[in-house]
């Protein structure tokens, strides 16, 4: 997604990315980022909580018309736990010893269909 | 609140990516996208005036969910009416905290909604008629070469004037 606002202001389309992977949006390099410290999945809020999501499109519109030069990120204020429970962060693409045969196993399964993809011409040119 | 920590608090998704696909047997971690440089063009009105158009990684599609398998997706770039989503978009073949949260909520990846209500208060001109959607290619060179001008293509023909792109 980053290549596409990249291409779009290029183009003469200003844009703003509104998204929680901090680190690849911005070793990319966007010209405005809202960023909001939550797990992979509600960009915009998270859901049902219509103040929320209006906050984050609403800091959208505004760095879109304030940012003065690239690679501007805007950090909004919501937290994901209202506990401070921040589990979620270690759990996602979790890799320890209890699961490192299961994922090895993944893998493998995965490569195969893959080749069978491959054989049967799926695929996109 | 903790006001003080060992560890950046934000997630690397670049390293948590490598090590995991590591751990599945992938010999050579995935490059991701680096530039130095980024274009950068100031909006020629008031946001008051701007027609906003959406970009979305999910797709309509539930079929790809059956063959979904890591950078040989079928998917292509797409442009569709925004009331035609409003039943919700698939993306359960993305990557996202599928254990933590939910996007039953449009508006939590795709604030249709959000925006519609802006428009009526006068806050942005309009929201474009249509929505845009990318896939999530691996390949840098398909997103550049294809998927990024028909993206642009689209928002010329429909006076877009600025865009909100919102990755899962």
């Amino acid at each position: 997604m980053s290549l596409v606002a990249r291409h779009l202001e290029d183009g003469g389309i200003p844009t703003v990315i509104a998204g929680s992977a901090r680190d690849i949006v911005e070793e990319s390099g966007v010209p405005r980022f809202v960023f909001t410290d939550f797990p992979l999945g509600n960009p915009t809020g998270k859901p049902y909580d219509v103040e929320m999501q209006q906050a984050i499109v609403s800091t959208c519109l505004e760095t879109l018309e304030r940012a003065w030069e690239p690679r501007t990120t805007i950090q909004t204020p919501f937290v994901w736990d209202d506990d401070n429970d921040d589990s979620w962060r270690a759990q996602f693409m979790l890799v320890d010893e209890s699961n490192r045969e299961t994922l090895a196993q993944a893998g493998d399964d995965r490569r195969n269909a893959q080749k069978a993809a491959k054989i049967q011409g799926k695929g996109r040119e | 609140m903790k006001d003080r920590r060992t560890h950046r608090s934000y997630v690397s998704y670049i390293d948590k990516s490598r090590e995991y696909y590591g751990a599945q047997g992938y010999p050579q971690a995935y490059q991701w996208s680096y530039n130095c440089d980024v274009p950068f063009t100031v909006p020629a009105k008031p946001m008051s005036e701007c027609r906003v158009g959406l970009v979305t990684t999910s797709f309509f599609d539930r079929s790809f969910d059956r063959d979904a398998v890591a950078g040989s997706t079928d998917k292509e770039p797409y442009a569709a009416k925004c009331d035609d989503a409003l039943g919700g978009l698939y993306n359960k073949d993305l990557f996202w905290a599928k254990d933590t949260t939910h996007t039953e909520d449009l508006d939590s990846y795709l604030p249709i909604n959000r925006l519609r209500e802006l428009e009526s208060r006068g806050v942005i001109g309009s929201l474009s008629k249509r929505f845009y959607g990318v896939p999530t290619d691996y390949s840098h060179r398909r997103t550049q070469k294809k998927d990024a001008p028909q993206i642009l293509k689209w928002m010329i023909e429909d006076e877009v004037d600025v865009a909100l792109l919102v990755p899962l």
